[in-house]
């Protein structure tokens, strides 16, 4: 799950990490409101979860409260990378000595968390590792210790040759373990750490992404979700228990399993036509998840065939068929429907499918370019 | 033979009572795998199925029964601590079915079995069955067969689809290892083909894999340079756009890294059959064997 910078910085906040104050926006009237209070200049930004607001126009100096106003007005409602922008952060602005890096994340590699700091700040750390990887320090922390103060203070040393930096900067590092593990992160980065001309350090932005996988444990977290930021079908496949993915193609996918569903979407693909989404039924076979896969998959406008592709293992094949049944009582589909399903219960689902006017198909590749054809109108495949 | 299971596998099945554990344990049963123990704590004393007796912890179930293997059916919040306790308990293999463990947990899990001189299968993974002899996890039975090819995946029901369809073109499987789609887990690609590769009854291996992370290119580097026998690729997730995670926690693209065009660039410069579609295993393989 991503969160916000104003939220990720409230998090750091906590864990004692030197941070802006700050306060949010949605409308260009509060932000001028915030930044009269403020009674200094300060920077209005864009938030939304994606990286690189900066160079996108997202982050805006403004010296007066009528330009915070502007400078809201732009930002606001703007797109960043597809993204459109729902609020502002309104922060009073610092003076900047010098901008770094200092980052944590899950590792796949090492299977560790790893630090990775860089003197290099203010541009995204792929960059940095892209055409000065020296700039760049690694540390992989054994999960029995923890950071501990001397991997800190290594990481603080290769920041800053200052004593006094470097010592904060070991204090801040330690810091950012404590809010990463105590928030159940995959990612925990500030970029910019700032050295401000008082020769102070400051987190000027903060990102996290917390593992899905927490969110169960700890209700404070999952509680910072933003709904305004989800597109609503996901956020609709999300409360059904669904996972979904929206893609810009025709054709519907309703598949049980991830890989099977990536699979099938290549397919797709393979034949000549472009998935419409991702969508992963999971393993139980509750009814109701098709009913509800189905009414979103129907919402989207472009999806000019629905395809089906089940392989029943602990999936019940004759669940899924009841589904669909149920599904297209209440309200018959207006675009066409490819079912394949083969697997546990086969033979009871297909009387129920045949009873109520559907046909059902074993075969992937058949069923696959059979919908890609009916998307198409039988141009493709 | 196989790999990791067979005729000596004994299994204690933790979260036997619950419900994934108690279906599956019955449907492992059937198959004929050798379920000597079931762990749930504040249940032991009582018997599953008439059969299989339970006990409170691994560590009774191991002195009572001689269990060498676990399969965990625990929900998520109680996966980090069972996979640990079957480790600290002598288990040697360990299979993790549950899907949510959060991936901080498995930080400390993974050095944790590493030292007991554990295997970890998973977790979020089917587990694996040797055709004919043993089961351990949900891969349903009646779609394998015994035979010489091995078949290893981050995925289930795409393993399932495959192995379906090996079988029904008549390729059979020495031994199906899914390892799991989370970013961390026990048992990498490398793992399962070294052990494919000195497995006498095994001529072949299928193998699938997804988009992100790094774990098929180092396979592809594994198979390059100490495979004698042909292996046969497949990625899933072509068409899935950077930056989402495509179901499986591990499946996602991040920046430019991780994308099946590079995986499937890596299995070609490593000698290895591509196949495209599922299907396209069947002929593949057949050229090979
Ligand atoms: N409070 C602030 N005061 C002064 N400059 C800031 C402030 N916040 C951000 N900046 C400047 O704007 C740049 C981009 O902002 P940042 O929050 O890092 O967004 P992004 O990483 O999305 O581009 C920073 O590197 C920094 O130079
Ligand atoms: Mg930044």
């Amino acid at each position: 799950m991503n969160i916000h910078e104003y939220q990720a910085k409230d998090i750091f906040r906590r864990y004692g990490i030197p941070v802006p104050p700050g306060d949010v926006a949605t409308t260009p009237d509060e932000a001028e409101r915030i930044a009269r209070a403020y009674g200094t200049g300060v920077v209005v930004k864009a938030q939304v979860h994606t990286g690189g607001r900066g160079k996108a126009g997202g982050v805006k100096l403004a010296k007066t409260p009528a330009d915070a106003r502007a400078a809201a007005q732009q930002i606001i409602g703007m797109q960043i990378k597809g993204l459109t922008v729902p609020k502002v952060l309104v922060t009073p602005a610092a003076d900047i000595a010098s901008e770094a890096y200092a980052g944590v994340i899950v590792d796949r590699g090492s299977k560790r968390a790893v630090f990775m700091v860089s003197p290099a700040g203010g541009i995204e750390i792929d960059e940095v590792a892209a055409t000065m990887p020296d700039k760049i320090m690694q540390l992989a922390v054994d999960p029995r210790y923890g950071l501990l103060p001397f991997e800190a203070t290594r990481l603080g040393f290769f920041l800053y040759k200052n004593g006094k930096l470097a010592r904060d900067a070991s204090k801040i590092l330690r810091q950012l373990w404590q809010a990463f593990t105590g928030s159940g992160g995959s990612l925990a980065e500030i970029n910019p750490l700032a050295v401000t001309t008082g020769g102070d350090l400051l987190a000027l932005d903060a990102k996290m992404v917390i593992d899905d996988n927490e969110l169960d444990r700890r209700p404070d977290i999952a509680a910072l979700r933003d709904e305004t930021a989800e597109n609503p079908s996901e956020l609709a496949a999300r409360r059904a228990n669904l996972t979904f993915i929206k893609l810009d193609g025709n054709v519907g996918c309703v598949v049980n399993g991830a890989g099977l569903a990536m699979a099938t979407m290549d397919l797709v693909k393979y034949y000549g036509g472009e998935p419409a989404n991702f969508l992963d039924i999971g393993g139980s076979s509750n009814p109701e998840k098709v009913i509800n896969a189905l009414r979103i998959i129907t919402r989207d406008p472009n999806v000019k065939a629905i395809l089906f592709n089940i392989f029943g293992g602990i999936t019940r094949t004759d669940d899924v068929a009841n589904g669909i049944v149920a599904a297209t009582r209440d309200a018959p589909l207006n675009v066409p429907m490819v079912i394949r399903l083969t697997g546990t219960n086969e033979e009871i689902a297909v009387q129920i499918l045949q009873e109520h006017g559907f046909s059902a198909m074993t075969d992937m590749d058949e069923a696959v370019q059979k919908a890609v054809r009916l998307a198409t109108g039988g141009k493709a495949a | 033979m196989s790999i990791f299971i067979d005729r000596n596998t004994k299994l204690v099945v933790q979260g036997i009572t619950g419900r994934d554990g108690s279906f599956h344990a019955k449907q492992m049963l059937e198959y004929g795998t050798c379920v000597v123990a079931g762990v749930t704590p504040g249940k032991g004393g009582q018997t599953f199925e008439n059969k299989v007796p339970v006990f409170d912890t691994v560590a009774d179930a191991v002195a009572a029964t001689g269990a060498n293997t676990s399969v965990i059916y625990v929900p998520p919040p109680f996966a980090a601590d069972a996979m640990m306790e079957a480790a600290d308990s002598g288990i040697s293999l360990i299979v993790c079915i549950t899907e949510g463990v959060p991936v901080l947990d498995m930080t400390r899990v993974y050095p944790y079995v590493q030292d007991r001189k554990a295997r970890l299968i998973g977790p979020n993974c089917p587990g694996l069955i040797t055709p004919g002899m043993s089961k351990v996890g949900i891969i349903p039975g009646r779609i394998c067969t015994p035979g010489n090819v091995g078949v290893v995946s981050r995925s289930g029901t795409l393993t399932y689809e495959v192995v379906y369809q090996l079988t029904r073109a008549g390729i059979g499987q020495s031994t199906c290892v899914g390892i799991g789609g989370d970013p961390i887990n026990g048992t990498s690609f490398i793992d399962c083909l070294e052990a494919f590769e000195a497995d006498p009854d095994t001529k072949a291996v299928a193998m699938m894999g997804e988009i992100g992370g790094t774990d098929e290119q180092q396979a592809a580097e594994f198979v390059r340079a100490h495979m004698s026998k042909p292996v046969v690729g497949f990625i899933a997730g072509q068409t899935a756009p950077p930056g989402r995670r495509m179901g499986h926690a591990g499946a996602i693209i991040s920046g430019s890294a991780g994308t099946a065009a590079e995986k499937v660039e890596a299995f070609k410069s490593a000698g290895m059959g591509v196949a495209q579609r599922p299907v396209d295993f069947v002929p593949l393989l057949k050229e090979r064997l």
